[in-house]
């Protein structure tokens, strides 16, 4: 059933909603579980809405094999999805820094905190992320290193290809899985494919990784395909490379390859004059997990992000 | 007065981006001014360019105390500025969130660090800042509170108030704060506008910064002596939010004295015209911020107003 969760007045004859669909199982009792899927904090990337559409039909198709209770969350930002902007219209914050919200704050605070108490209680949230436009990712999930201990054990059941712990910079600290893994709702940062588009694979990978984690939790007892198992790694083994000058990216290599130091990856060109302005080569061996989509560079932009062998 | 060149950004389509100071004296790094870092804050540059006047009239007068240097930045961003956007033009990341910054980093990390480098070694550090909201200020400081803040040397500015603000996770990237973790003691200065230029309220700001530099011997210049600040933590203001949304007609100005039960502002229904809301103020006191957008959202914040219970933190208070 879909239910409003939040409700704002927009100036001209217009209300936000924020709305969710909640998935009963059959059977109920007060151990049932709950297992929350949010996509859409950022407008602009789309990946999770396949994951939603997918879920929501796997789930109506096989009623008869959910245990537990399934809340999807497709839209966080929908001013955000229909603007084609990542942020909120018109408000200066990332909505992924304003967790948990307040009460006495802007619309924006108000619809996080809306959406911090309708999540928090459950026993695990999957936040759905697609990169941006710029850069294209493989399916991973993202953990900070405080709750590696908690989390890595369901991080490799969601079937992606690699899991990042991270150090957890001060500012992650207003994310919305921060701010439930601080309430104790066990919260996993999904991240794959590119901004503003639908990379169906990817959306399929992790729809059968969110199905087994659900089996392990005792949520769904239907079928689950074998899921692959991820590199699990810390950010010592990510190797940066950043645009040495501003520029046109033409790559030579495609993303998810494995590289050996030294390798071409790609040129940063002058269109004007025909010129290479830099000629880049890998600083490792290892699998680049995250390669620049967007060819506008400027000095400093991600080229991309290697995981060291 | 120097022009110097701290940074500058190649790109292929357009003119480099480049920061530019200008340097008053020799000597030790005493006060650092930076202005606008996102595109919009109008005001914030204009700030900046007064001062560079005032300062060059004072060097040429001989009224620069020797042994101190002074750097005015006023501009971090031309890129945004020229080109009507808030924030980086191509990514929308904002420089005030990527300090210390980094060199080898994303673009607006590695303007960010090109500007620290330069500005971390100041004595004294001043951001003409503006706010996540859209809204009007009573001029004022804004101090965050890192361990490390001077709220006695915020006094001599002499602005009627001095706004210490606890830090959110978001703020710990801003200039303010790392500076403050740098050792430098820096201050944010809040003017009414951001979008437009308020030449009252700029010249108020600007010679409040001359107070300062004459208080702490940087220069030798007699101004007015301003107002003796009341210290409000941020969490005392009291918040006033819609409950309605639609036009927004602010019946009050920011500095009027108000009382419980007072109409600060109507929510007009956008069509037909009738009063959705009256926002009253929830306490006595005085209006510290209000929104100035002539339209608003339900649940946004529109008003902070100063209790009059805040000013018992300040030894000398003006309200009785
Ligand atoms: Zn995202």
């Amino acid at each position: 059933m879909i239910e409003d969760i939040v409700s704002l007045g927009l100036p001209v004859d217009e209300k936000i909603v924020l709305r969710k669909n909640r998935i009963l199982p059959e059977c109920m009792d007060e151990n049932t579980k709950r297992i929350c899927i949010v996509t859409g904090t950022h407008g602009d990337e789309l990946e999770g809405q396949l994951v939603c559409y997918e879920m929501n039909r796997i789930l109506k198709e096989n009623k008869g094999h959910l245990k537990g209770i399934v809340d999807i969350y497709p839209a966080l930002n929908p001013l955000g999805i229909d603007t084609i902007t990542r942020g909120i219209p018109g408000f200066e914050l990332d909505m992924n820094r304003i967790f948990p919200g307040k009460k006495q704050g802007s619309m924006a605070e108000n619809i996080a905190l809306a959406v911090f108490e309708d999540i928090k209680g459950a026993e695990v949230c999957i936040d759905i992320h697609a990169s941006n436009i710029f850069l294209r990712e493989i399916p991973q999930i993202r953990i900070s290193e405080q709750t590696a201990a908690e989390l890595v054990p369901l991080a490799k059941l969601l079937n992606v290809d690699f899991v990042w712990v991270h150090s957890a910079a001060t500012v992650l600290k207003s994310t919305l899985a921060h701010s439930l893994n601080t309430v104790g709702t066990k919260t996993l940062v999904a991240e794959m494919g590119v901004g503003m588009r639908i990379t169906k694979e990817y959306g399929r990978q992790l729809c059968d990784g969110i199905l087994s984690l659900m089996q392990h939790l005792g949520m769904w007892d239907g079928d689950v395909a074998p899921v692959r198992e991820p590199i699990v790694s810390t950010d010592g083994r990510v190797e940066f490379v950043n645009a040495a000058m501003g520029g046109v990216f033409i790559p030579a290599i495609e993303h998810c390859m494995h590289v050996r130091e030294g390798e071409y990856i790609g040129d940063i060109v002058n269109p004007m004059n025909g010129q290479v302005l830099v000629h880049i080569t890998s600083p490792c061996n290892g699998l680049v997990f995250t390669l620049r989509e967007y060819p506008v560079v400027d000095e400093g932009s991600l080229i991309a992000r290697i995981l060291g062998e | 007065m120097r022009e110097i060149n701290l940074f500058e950004l190649k790109a292929i389509y357009r003119d480099s981006m480049r920061i530019r100071g200008y340097c008053f004296g020799e000597g030790e790094k005493t006060l650092c001014v930076v202005g606008a870092m996102r595109g919009n804050e109008v005001q914030q540059l204009y700030c900046c360019s007064l001062l560079v006047q005032c300062l060059k009239e004072l060097e040429e007068q001989g009224k620069l105390v020797k042994g101190k240097s002074v750097l005015i930045i006023p501009c971090a961003n031309t890129y945004s500025m020229n080109t009507g956007k808030r924030f980086w033009p191509t990514d929308n990341s904002d420089i005030n969130r990527m300090f210390p910054g980094y060199d080898k980093g994303e673009t607006t990390q590695r303007i960010a660090a090109g500007l620290f480098n330069t500005i971390k070694d100041y004595e004294y550090g001043i951001q003409f800042a503006s706010f996540y909201m859209p809204g009007r200020f009573t001029p004022h400081v804004r101090i965050m509170k890192t361990g490390y803040e001077n709220v006695e040397d915020a006094k001599k500015f002499g602005l009627p108030y001095i706004i210490l603000r606890d830090p959110a996770p978001y703020d710990t990237t801003t200039l303010n704060y790392n500076w403050q973790i740098w050792e430098t003691k820096a201050y944010s200065l809040y003017t009414q506008e951001t979008g437009r230029i308020d030449k009252k309220s700029a010249v108020k700001v600007i010679d409040s910064v001359m107070r300062f530099m004459e208080r702490n011997g940087i220069i030798s210049h007699s101004g007015k002596s301003g107002h003796v600040s009341d210290v409000i933590p941020e969490g005392e203001l009291l918040a006033v939010a819609t409950a309605q949304s639609g036009i927004f007609e602010s019946c009050v100005e920011v500095e009027n004295q108000v009382k419980e039960g007072h109409v600060l502002a109507r929510i007009i229904h956008p069509y037909n015209g009738s009063v959705l809301e009256e926002v009253k103020a929830t306490g006595e006191g005085i209006v510290f911020f209000r929104h100035s957008d002539p339209m608003v959202y339900s649940g946004t914040v529109v008003f902070k107003i100063i209790p009059r219970s805040a000013f018992r933190h300040s030894k000398s208070s003006r309200v009785n």
